[in-house]
């Protein structure tokens, strides 16, 4: 049974800094070999150590043969050989044994500009979550699949598309220069936030799998900060944000996995070490002249950790959306910001200001005017809820909901 | 959709003193009608305020003290937002708080040149 244990923590701890160091190494258009290479490594780690034991330091072993692997394959392959090799050969100057550097220090390295060559603007969010979850967390196909509610197939062709547009893109694995490093944080700093929110928001049941997204996004975060020209504010505040988010998920969810929304969560459930690490990174954040999003829904996010539930929260809180709203509209916050709104001043007016928002098509949209009509207008409330069910598609939401309008019919 | 400027007019008004809640209260208004408008993803640009330090240069190169263009009334600022059409632009104009201050707000579309 050991082994069934330790080859799944060790692909999902050494898989990524293994593909990272490789990649790097042979440019981002050999990705493929470099993943080929490092599965590899694995299968035949599990071969070898189901027949002959676990060795000592399994990790050890498998930068051994995953470096052996290289070596060979450079040197076997002419193709690659005449193509990449003298690069390579250069670089490592007189000695004609090519070095392939799996230290602490090169392994960060290669990772984080791995991070900066996947989190490409070229490429369609989707696909660098998928290419973020494979190449920087280590995640198998099929566990990438079951996150995004899809099978591998897609998942594979998916991957398959973003790498071609890498190479298409010509995308160095490199760190950006001085002058452009803000801007393509700005892009990371995107895409961990779209992967801890496919974690805190994805419609699959697989707890453990929820979580684990949202983790990784908070690790990858983490390699930011301890990176001296990456800990740059807005990457301590999405840190912040991630941190109070992640303090509530024991209390999200009910022992049956099904979801329970803020008003109605047991609050002595919210982790409160995450949320004082969370105002840690908000301090952190709060330095240089840049306000950025992640410093508001950070500052939001804060106050939802107070389960102080008078006016003055909702008045924050509703500053807050106004001033998010205005540096980047969204749909989830005009709708959020329009919450709030009518806990300030009530729900006549917080339904007045909806009705402008015009976001039919969206569940959400209907689901809050469903709440702010409960109570003044029971049958509007129930037209809009019914709406509001046509619309979702995770059965998780809809039970939700429809337990909600039998409350109200009932 | 269309670009509109909103212009905001006041009558220089030195005598009128608000009270710090009042004041409060105004910047909040302001805060909430220009977090409406974003939330409608119609706000292209919050624009500006205009301070009262202000002279018209007329021809025969007179110049006039003061920002006002009418007697005693002056621009005090423009937002420019984005709306389906003139009635549009008013509906949203309607819940300037200047409305309630005594100030108007005239809403002019804005040429756009082809990019």
């Amino acid at each position: 049974m050991q082994q069934k244990e330790l080859i799944p923590h060790l692909y999902r701890t050494e898989f990524r800094k293994i593909t990272a160091v490789l990649c790097k190494l042979f440019g981002i258009e050999h990705i493929e070999i470099a993943e080929d290479m490092v599965s590899d490594t694995f299968l035949l780690a599990a071969e070898t150590w189901g027949l002959k034991g676990v060795p000592n330091n399994p990790a050890a072993w498998l930068y051994t043969v995953a470096k052996n692997k290289a070596k060979d394959f450079l040197r076997r392959d002419t193709l690659f050989n005449q193509k990449i090799s003298p690069e390579i050969q250069h670089s490592t100057a007189e000695s004609h044994e090519i070095e392939i550097d799996l230290s602490g220090k090169n392994i960060q390295d290669s990772q984080l500009q791995m991070m900066f060559a996947i989190c490409h603007p070229g490429i369609p969010p989707e696909s660098q979550i998928g290419l973020a979850l494979r190449i920087l967390c280590g995640f198998g196909i099929e566990e990438i699949a079951i996150a995004f509610l899809t099978n591998k197939e897609t998942i594979n062709k998916r991957l398959f598309r973003a790498k071609e547009k890498l190479k298409e893109l010509d995308v160095k694995i490199e760190f950006p220069p001085e002058a452009e490093i803000n801007n393509r944080i700005n892009n990371v700093l995107t895409t961990l936030y779209l992967l801890f929110n496919e974690g805190y928001y994805s419609s699959t049941h697989d707890q453990v799998l929820r979580k684990d997204l949202c983790l990784e996004a908070m690790r990858l975060t983490y390699m930011l900060i301890e990176n001296e020209s990456t800990n740059q504010p807005p990457v301590n505040a999405l840190m912040s944000l991630m941190c109070f988010h992640a303090s509530r998920f024991e209390a999200r969810t009910n022992p049956k996995g099904e979801l329970v929304l803020y008003d109605e969560q047991d609050t002595r459930l919210w982790n409160q070490e995450l949320i004082s690490r969370g105002e840690i990174y908000l301090n952190k954040a709060a330095t240089g002249n840049e306000l950025s999003k992640y410093h508001i829904e950070a500052a939001i996010a804060y106050w939802h950790t107070t389960t102080d539930q008078g006016i003055e929260k909702w008045e924050k809180v509703l500053q807050l959306y106004n001033k998010l709203l205005i540096i980047e509209y969204s749909p989830i916050a005009a709708l959020n910001r329009t919450y709030a709104l009518s806990k300030v001043y009530g729900k006549e007016q917080a339904i007045e200001e909806a009705e402008k928002l015009k976001l039919d098509g969206d569940h959400l949209y209907y689901t809050l005017l469903g709440d702010l009509y409960t109570d003044i207008d029971d049958k509007k409330a129930i037209q809009n809820l019914e709406q509001a069910v046509k619309l979702i598609r995770s059965a998780a939401d809809k039970k939700l909901i429809l337990n909600k309008i039998k409350k109200l019919s009932g | 959709m269309k670009e509109f400027v909103m212009i905001y007019r006041n009558e220089a008004m030195p005598e009128a003193k608000y009270s710090p809640d009042e004041m409060q209260n105004i910047l909040k208004q302001w805060e909430n009608w220009m977090g409406s408008i974003a939330a409608q993803g119609k706000l292209v640009n919050q624009g500006n305020r205009l301070g009262s330090e202000g002279k018209s240069i007329k021809p025969g190169m007179i110049i006039t003290n003061g920002p006002y263009a009418e007697i005693k009334e002056m621009i005090g600022g423009y937002t420019i937002i984005r709306a389906d059409s003139i009635d549009d632009a008013v509906e949203i104009a309607k819940g300037c708080p200047i409305l309630h201050v005594g100030g108007n707000v005239e809403v002019r579309d804005i040429i756009l040149m082809d990019r």
